[in-house]
């Protein structure tokens, strides 16, 4: 294997050297909200939407920083302070901006205070508003720190503190049992992911002595190929943890329990792409291991159509969308498993999912917030009339997730498919086969809402939201239709040092026989979803079926029913009968053993006199063992 | 003429708790904080003397026919590291037991429902009637029954002089370097908590303390065994001596130092504890005041590990070495035993003891791990696990004292009526599952990672340890303080935390945070100690296996 480049950061001057205030900003503003307590009831809210908004202002000055220079100059480290050293380790904690982590920067920060905004108008009748401004604070400063970290073992603080957030957050209402156990479901489920991270630091750590992303990456070619193929294969699943493939997906769509803006920045535009962030950073182990990176195409593949599947059966529209959600990040895993020639497409393919998917969610929550909270798209259906701002920018989403020629999803999942092709031609059927899939399941989502007839419950008047929730929703939409355009010729080239890819022309007409297949597809994704749910209309209850099809997909492909078989239920039996065992065997063999001891304090008692008991035995004992001590003593 | 400050320090809470006796009730608990917060100071200053280069120590023969020294220091990272543990907590497990004395019979009304299981166990230890009321003897007599009626057990003040005889006890046994004076306090220190789990406990805490004694003095008569058979080892090489320093020059190994080494393992694994000699603590616990579990699971039971890293591994290596692949399996069985024992457990009290167990198979695990990364991750992990075990107690005993029930199912929704005490449960709760940002995950992932660098099976099968970890708190919260108020909640639980209770939580919230992020002055000073006693084993690192040349 030819050693791989290495690109050491240039030394941090001028703004860089406050690059720290990124995620010091919204750390403060959830430090602020949470101690400071009632007294900031008034304005924490706009205060805790100020702090993401400064940080993207400051993302973008460095940004422009970061164009306006040479591309050898493009990664500049920023050191902090000295984390951990021990023995011959040392652990720094430092800062990374290149040409990677800028974007996510960007669109961290950027959706993130579009959706701060959206919450200011979602949330203004919670009586606990301020902790949910707090908690999406303390969300963005994890996930900066995440992107941002120059070393994995910071990578993993940032990591799991988004876990952190994200279980706050799905569990934000706790009061409702079901809200609690969805949070606690996604903690745990996250924990199995990240026990291979942390073995994967280990692993890291052991190798290398550094889990510096310079020093892998300066080690990566020295290391044995059983090494880098276990390395990659525990990041894949610290992957699957975060981003919900399978096999760690159950919990994403349990966590449409959390608040809506919540669904729109934790579980679809950012925390559930760390897992691709990962592996695209990762880059230098998986170039060494054909098996981890072919797990990660049959990761991302498999998850793709789960997702979509799951998608097309259910009636929730958050739980659609979540589904939808899992599919995108599999295709997204797909191109980064592919290798170099994937990388820029599963970023751009990530840029542009964050504006749609957060741009749906939020207009998902508009039309719940229309309807009072009810989620069940059976019960909606001609609502582009009452909600003509939601259903236009909703509506551009749709066209870009589907794939609609010139809007964003077109060029970035193209690129993906095409790129599938060329790798395998089994993934690459399988990619194209999940796009006319998404096209039906979205088309079936844009039906049952916003057309067709109205199925509304007695007593529902939908509304329009108020401006601070729909200006976010016209940004993100006019970012869902220019995205693709703007970044398509641009960002493969940006990238390219960063993820070791050698960048190629890409036009804007951009039509191969591929896509031409894809477009066809869609297009018969959307014609049979329009035969199914257009023209027949939508029954108020859902019909009762036989399909396994169906049926599966409404039990989420039976994700749940299996960990409860292999996991849940042996477990909790396991729990049990070691509960009893240690208070019968262990506990009773020794309580055997202390009765035997008590009765003879207890004849020994008997013996004494007056108010000493139960502890004479011990002070006879005690000085009993200084006498022997001094005696042996005096002896020798 | 120099004044012995080692000494000072640890006879300061000593005469503290005999002048808490002299004073008049009133005065006694404001005094026994002062007492307390001046021993903190003190040892803040010899923490810095330490570290500004000048370690202290004081050594004077005591029994010159045997060796034995009052020896106190050098101090080192490892003595230090736990006499600051000792030294923040009393305090603020004084100050949260303020109020204690208010509530007469509180704590075994508190349990009765708990109490009626164990009825029939009351019987053994209850015999001798109620009729001496004052004594410990006395105080349960009845059995449970009467518990509620029972009158006030032993007055704040002995509380108060009991839990400074206790820190005194241990600031002294982690400060000796003399082996007889450190098995002397290893079992007078058991007097004090003794008194504090029979006289302040819940309504089974006779047979609790009786347990807890019966274990840790049979522990403690076989360490005498090796006690004895070290004089006598260093008898015969000449002159006698007890300095652990003498001691360890001496390179006791072969069949002797395993002896010697087993007889000092038991007694510092029974304290410590591990499976299977662990059960005496989820009774100790259980039964005790939440301050005195704090004291017995912060202070008391890190004198067995404290003990295997000065006395096992710096008298014995050889031997120590020798064992290790036992030792490990026995950490490795502590971890998931008392991880899957703690989801199980149906008492909030005893569900901590059981993490407790988990955590210090992490410490063993790491000291018998043999990499400086291990086992300063075990050092500062002691720390930590004092830290967020402390304040995982004391907010649980602040709810049990408000609902009047330790049963995890007493509760249900409490975060609506008590948003303060149940973020600051998730919070402990948090620091104690290892999440990075607190404290305890730097010494978890270090504990972890050493042990990954020289037995990466081993620590590949104690990373289970962190899904249970999150499985038994995150169930324990979410049964507790989630989903809908119940009514008997509603009833009992009418208050937040006050500004008291907040107070001494506020100090270890800050530790935790702080050495979450900066833990590195902490491995630094105990760097030195550890680099030692790898060096007197003859154990080095295991190396990278790929270089860094390549920078």
């Amino acid at each position: 294997m030819t050693p791989l480049e290495v690109v050491t950061p240039t030394a941090a001057s001028g703004l860089f050297g406050l690059a720290w205030l990124l995620i010091a900003l919204p750390l403060a503003g959830a430090l602020v909200l949470l101690l400071a307590g009632r007294l900031t009831d008034a304005w924490g809210h706009l205060l805790a939407t100020l702090m993401p908004i400064g940080s993207f202002v400051l993302g973008v000055v460095l940004f422009v920083d970061l164009l306006g220079r040479e591309e050898g100059a493009r990664a500049v480290g920023v050191p902090l302070y000295r984390f951990i050293e021990t023995g011959g380790w040392r652990i720094d904690a430092g800062l990374l901006v290149d040409q990677l982590s800028i974007l996510f920067v960007l669109l961290i920060t950027g959706v993130g205070s579009l959706i701060h905004v959206y919450s200011i108008g979602y949330m203004a009748h919670d009586p606990r508003r301020r902790r949910f401004f707090a908690y999406l604070n303390l969300f963005v400063a994890a996930m900066l720190i995440l992107v941002l970290a120059d070393n994995y073992l910071v990578l993993f603080v940032g990591w799991e503190g988004v876990g952190l957030a994200s279980y706050l957050l799905i569990g934000f209402w706790q009061h409702k049992p079901t809200a609690a156990t969805a949070a606690k479901k996604a903690f745990v489920v996250n924990r199995v992911g990240d026990m291979g991270m942390v073995l994967a630091i280990m692993l890291m750590l052991a190798t290398f002595g550094s889990s510096a992303f310079v020093d892998v990456d300066a080690g990566a070619g020295q290391m044995g190929g059983t090494v880098a193929t276990v390395m990659g294969l525990l990041l894949l699943l610290g992957a699957c943890g975060k981003s919900a493939q399978v096999p760690l997906q159950s919990w994403l769509l349990d966590a449409m329990e959390g608040p809506t803006p919540v669904s729109a920045l934790i579980h679809a535009a950012t925390m559930v792409t760390a897992g691709v962030y990962l592996v695209v950073r990762a880059n230098a182990v998986f170039t060494h291991t054909e098996v981890a990176s072919t797990a990660v195409v049959v990761v991302g593949t498999v998850t793709l159509l789960f997702g979509a599947w799951i998608g097309c059966a259910k009636d929730d529209i958050k739980k659609v969308l979540a589904g939808s959600t899992m599919s995108q990040i599999g295709y997204m895993l797909l191109a980064a498993g592919i290798g170099p020639a994937g990388y820029a497409f599963a970023i751009f393919h990530l840029l542009t999912h964050g504006f749609f998917k957060a741009n749906m969610f939020l207009g998902a929550g508009s039309v719940m917030h229309a309807m009072d909270d009810d989620v069940e798209m059976r019960h909606y259906g001609a609502l582009r009339r009452a909600l003509p701002i939601t259903f236009a920018t909703f509506g551009l989403g749709y066209l870009a997730i589907i794939g609609f020629p010139f809007l964003s999803g077109y060029y970035s999942k193209d690129h993906i498919i095409e790129a599938a092709f060329e790798h395998n031609v089994v993934v690459g059927v399988l990619a194209m086969v999940g796009g006319g899939v998404t096209a039906f399941y979205m088309t079936r989502l844009m039906l049952m809402t916003f057309l067709g007839r109205r199925r509304w419950a007695e007593g529902v008047h939908p509304h329009e939201a108020p401006a601070v929730m729909t200006v976010p929703l016209v940004v993100l939409a006019a970012a869902s239709v220019v995205g693709g355009l703007v970044l398509n010729n641009w960002i493969e080239g940006w990238l390219a040092p960063a993820v070791r890819a050698e960048a190629h022309e890409a036009s804007l007409l951009h039509f191969t026989p591929v896509a031409a297949v894809t477009l066809l597809l869609v297009a018969g994704g959307v014609a049979l979803a329009w035969v199914l749910f257009g023209r027949r209309g939508v029954p108020r209850t859902a019909p009762s079926t036989r399909s396994p099809f169906v049926l599966a997909g409404r039990r989420d492909l039976y994700g749940d029913a299996f960990n409860e078989a292999v996991f849940m239920r042996p477990g909790q039996e396991l729990v049990r009968v070691l509960g009893r065992a240690d208070e019968t065997l262990v506990g009773g063999g020794w309580s055997a053993t202390g009765d035997v001891l008590a009765g003879l304090s207890q004849v020994g008692r008997r013996l004494q006199n007056g108010f000493v008991r139960s502890y004479a035995l011990t002070m006879v004992a005690g000085v009993g063992m200084v006498a022997v001590v001094l005696v042996l003593g005096r002896l020798a | 003429m120099n004044i012995p400050w080692l000494t000072v320090l640890g006879l300061l809470p000593l005469a503290g708790a005999l002048l808490l006796v002299a004073l008049p009730r009133t005065a006694a608990r404001a005094a026994g904080l002062a007492v307390s917060l001046l021993a903190l100071v003190l040892g803040g200053w010899v923490v810095a003397q330490h570290l500004a280069g000048a370690p202290l120590a004081e050594q004077v023969p005591w029994i010159p026919q045997i060796g034995a020294y009052w020896a106190l220091g050098p101090t080192d990272g490892l003595s230090l590291t736990m006499v600051a543990l000792t030294l923040v907590l009393t305090p603020v497990v004084l100050l949260a037991s303020w109020r204690d004395e208010d509530r007469r019979g509180g704590a075994s009304e508190a349990v009765r429902d708990v109490a009626e299981v164990r009825q029939r166990e009351q019987v053994l230890v209850g015999a001798g009637g109620p009729e001496r009321p004052a004594t410990v003897g006395g105080g349960a007599g009845g059995g449970a029954a009467t518990a509620a009626e029972q009158p006030r057990r032993w007055s704040a003040r002995a509380f108060f002089a009991l839990v400074l005889a206790l820190e005194g006890f241990a600031l002294l046994a982690f400060l000796t370097t003399d082996v007889l004076l450190f098995f002397l306090l290893f079992d007078a220190i058991l007097l004090p908590m003794y008194f504090l789990i029979g006289a302040f406990g819940g309504a089974n805490r006779k047979r609790a303390a009786s347990r807890f004694l019966i274990f840790a003095l049979g522990g403690g008569l076989i360490m005498l065994a090796s006690v004895i058979g070290l004089y006598v080892v260093s008898a015969r090489a000449g002159e006698p001596s007890f300095l652990v320093a003498d001691l360890a020059a001496l390179g006791i190994g072969g069949e002797v130092g395993r002896w010697l080494f087993v007889g000092f393992f038991i007694a510092f694994a029974v304290k410590a504890p591990m499976v299977p000699v662990h059960t005496w603590l989820p009774d100790a616990a259980e039964e005790s005041t939440p301050a005195g579990a704090v004291l017995l699971v912060g202070i008391l039971d890190k004198l067995g590990t404290f003990g295997m890293i000065r006395f096992c591994l710096g008298l014995f290596p050889e031997a120590s070495l020798w064992a290790t692949p036992v030792v490990l399996v026995l950490a490795l069985v502590s971890i998931l035993y008392g991880a899957l024992a703690a989801i199980g457990s149906k008492d909030l009290m005893r569900l901590v003891a059981f993490t407790s167990i988990s955590h210090f198979g992490f410490i063993v695990l790491g000291i018998f791990a043999w990499t400086s990364q291990s086992m300063s991750g075990s050092i500062l992990y002691m720390l930590n696990h004092g830290l967020s075990t402390a304040a995982l107690f004391l907010v649980v005993g602040y709810l049990v004292k408000r609902r009047g029930s330790r049963s995890v199912e007493a509760f249900g929704g409490v975060q609506k009526v008590a948003p303060v005490a149940a973020g600051l449960l998730l919070f402990a709760g948090l620091s104690t599952l290892a999440l990075p940002g607190l404290s305890s995950f730097v010494s978890e992932f270090l504990v972890l990672a050493g042990t990954f660098s020289r037995y990466p099976a081993v620590a590949a099968v104690a990373t289970l340890g962190i899904v249970l970890a999150a499985l038994y708190i995150l169930l324990m919260y979410q049964r507790t303080m989630t989903g809908p108020v119940t009514d008997d909640v509603r009833d009992h639980v009418r208050s937040d935390l006050d500004g008291r209770e907040r107070l001494t939580l506020a100090p270890l919230v800050v530790l935790i945070v702080v050495l979450g992020f900066f833990p590195a002055p902490v491995l630094d000073a105990v760097a030195p100690v550890v680099g030692a006693t790898l060096e007197q084993a003859g154990v080095a690192d295991p190396a990278p296996s790929v270089g860094q040349e390549a920078n």
